[in-house]
């Protein structure tokens, strides 16, 4: 089975590989990332366009597109979605969305196992002082999320193991892990994740995971000039 | 390439979702999704809830504009897409969706100015022009076409000798965009968003004398005279005008009188409207443009028609104005710019390019 896989949650990366039902292996063909958080509306459609050349694959052989819902900065997270979305159109392909916290998750879960963890959390940079974060319970096979995604200040993350980018920021108030202080999620272990859980167990919604309204506040009633609201000279 | 290639066109710079699709001067479909309704509670757009709108309305929009041109994909020659000027982060999505159509059809893309498409409809047979078709643009004088550009976003006077290669800013404003003090000086009088309409509305039963409110940079050292013209002779500016409009609602508030919403209304539309009209008449005169196209959101507004047709008049100017599906932000126009560029042979942008949220109007093609 052919999956093209997109992720922009927080840098921009996109993979194609053959998942092989019978072993369940997941065989890369070819992979494209960035390291910046902020050149997404520029690399995605490229990205795309040359991880099919370098396979030499034709996308109308390409099954299903894997798009990584985030959470994440909002610009960036949304030129990932409309390029998977707007491929999946043309192509006339399904497009599966997956919280790219999974991601990361995929990355670390060996590790956490082996340092004898029974949960970890995935965290990652949501600016203005934030993370976002997910939980994950170990199992004899893999991982599952019990808690998450959410959106909040580092010292409200769960007390356990903490992987990724967001950990690395704010190790001083949470069991951050050397070794992974700088990773963010990719789409290369997004598709093993999207392996892992199984593509029929995946939702055809991609709607973002912002976490967050905008900014934008409703303008309070305009106060108004009045009689009373001037102030008489003597009165407090 | 064709003479008539069949493009797709993709606008999303501020508050519309648009996808037209147009063969050579023929337009196919035009379809628009707005997120207006989402940004009333607000008083104006709010460019984040635009984003998160155009990402949800484009695969949907580009849907419907496909069924209703009925053609596919495969058949389409080129796409077009609003690269700036606009909103970040709606541009992005936009112009990231264009990419990957691009990168999945294998079609040319060509990123080009919000504001040159918005003349670009004159490109169309069918724009609603009024004695004019496609021919419109193709005859110019050497003098060219004077365009006023009036909506939420934009207060700009071109002079556009080829629409796709010479294009002029004369004018434009410092400030607020003449439909955003519109909407603000709705708030101030208790109206709704759109400020536009609400005003046009309130404005029937009121005096346009009866307040009177500056006409921003109308001062002698901002225009200087046409042979010593100063730093803002066709430029704008309505803050000084909403700051003018608020101390006057706010003096009968204090007196505790009420407040003559028509008759502010009134005067506040005068002024705006006086302004753009008597610049865009002078830019015309002195630069020897002797046809002006109106366009944007505003060009619905009932006394800038009226008056910019009357004084049109006066100067022995004609006045052109779109069908007003083509004055609002659109992909149409995006597409029949899109066409010409195609037509005239021009190199594609690629899909290498960002987005310019200040794109200036001289790079008609990014």
């Amino acid at each position: 089975m052919l999956v093209l896989a997109l992720d922009s949650s927080a840098t921009a990366s996109v993979a194609l590989a053959k998942i092989h039902q019978d072993s369940g292996e997941v065989e890369m063909l070819a992979h494209r990332r960035t390291s910046d958080t902020r050149s997404h509306a520029e690399v995605m459609a490229r990205f795309v366009e040359e991880t099919l050349h370098d396979a030499a694959v034709d996308p109308f052989s390409i099954d299903v597109i894997v798009c990584g819902t985030g959470p994440g900065p909002f610009t960036g997270l949304r030129a990932g979605i409309v390029t998977a979305r707007t491929v999946g159109f043309a192509w006339n392909k399904p497009v599966l969305g997956l919280m790219s916290l999974y991601a990361l998750a995929e990355y670390v879960f060996e590790d956490a196992r082996r340092a004898g963890n029974d949960s970890f959390v995935i965290v990652t940079d949501a600016r203005r002082r934030e993370v976002y974060s997910a939980k994950f319970l170990l199992e004899n096979k893999g991982y599952t999320l019990v808690s998450g995604p959410c959106v909040g200040p580092a010292e409200e993350v769960p007390d356990v193991a903490a992987y990724g980018k967001g950990a690395g920021l704010y190790s001083d108030v949470m069991k951050t892990v050397e070794g992974f202080e700088n990773h963010q999620p990719d789409a290369e272990y997004l598709l093993k994740a999207a392996s892992r859980l199984g593509l029929e167990n995946l939702s055809e919604d991609t709607s973002a995971l912002y976490l967050r309204d905008s900014d934008a506040k409703v303008p309070a009633a305009r106060k108004k000039a009045s009689i009373s609201a001037v102030t008489v000279p003597g009165e407090k | 390439m064709t003479k008539e290639p069949l493009v797709l066109g993709i606008e999303s710079s501020c508050d519309e979702t648009g996808i037209g699709i147009v063969r050579g001067n023929t337009l196919l479909t035009n379809a628009v999704s707005s997120s207006m309704d989402e940004h009333v509670r607000f008083g104006g757009v709010i460019p984040e809830i635009a984003s998160r709108a155009h990402l949800d309305a484009f695969v949907p929009a580009l849907q419907s504009a496909l069924r209703e041109a009925d053609v596919t994909l495969d058949e389409i020659d080129a796409i077009a897409v609003t690269a700036g000027p606009g909103l970040s982060g709606a541009l992005m999505v936009g112009v990231s969706a264009a990419k990957a159509l691009s990168v999945a059809t294998g079609k040319p893309l060509y990123g080009i100015n919000h504001l040159v498409a918005h003349v670009g409809v004159g490109l169309l047979e069918d724009s609603g022009i009024e004695g004019h078709g496609a021919e419109l643009l193709d005859q110019l004088p050497r003098e060219g076409l004077g365009a006023l550009l009036v909506s939420g976003g934009h207060t700009e006077i071109l002079a556009v000798r080829d629409i796709t290669s010479d294009v002029e800013l004369l004018g434009a404003t410092l400030d607020d965009a003449a439909g955003e003090a519109y909407d603000k000086v709705a708030r101030l009088l208790g109206l709704n968003y759109p400020g536009g309409p609400a005003i046009d509305n309130a404005a029937r039963a009121g005096h346009r004398k009866a307040f009177n409110f500056p006409r921003g940079l109308s001062a002698r050292k901002f225009m200087g005279t046409a042979e010593n013209p100063g730093p803002h002779r066709y430029d704008f500016s309505f803050s000084g005008l909403k700051t003018a409009v608020a101390r006057v609602v706010e003096g009968f508030e204090t007196r505790g009188e009420e407040i003559p919403v028509a008759d502010i209304a009134a005067s506040f539309q005068e002024s705006v409207v006086d302004v753009i009209t008597k610049k865009a008449m002078l830019a015309c005169q002195e630069k020897g443009i002797k046809t002006l196209l109106l366009g944007g959101g505003v060009a619905a507004n009932s006394r800038l028609r009226q008056l910019a047709a009357d004084r049109c008049a006066e100067h022995g100017i004609t006045l052109i104005i779109p069908k007003l599906s083509l004055c609002t932000d659109n992909g149409a126009m995006v597409a029949a710019l899109g066409a010409r560029l195609v037509a005239e042979g021009r190199e594609p942008s690629g899909i290498d390019f960002e987005t310019d949220s200040s794109l200036p109007v001289t790079t008609v093609l990014i």
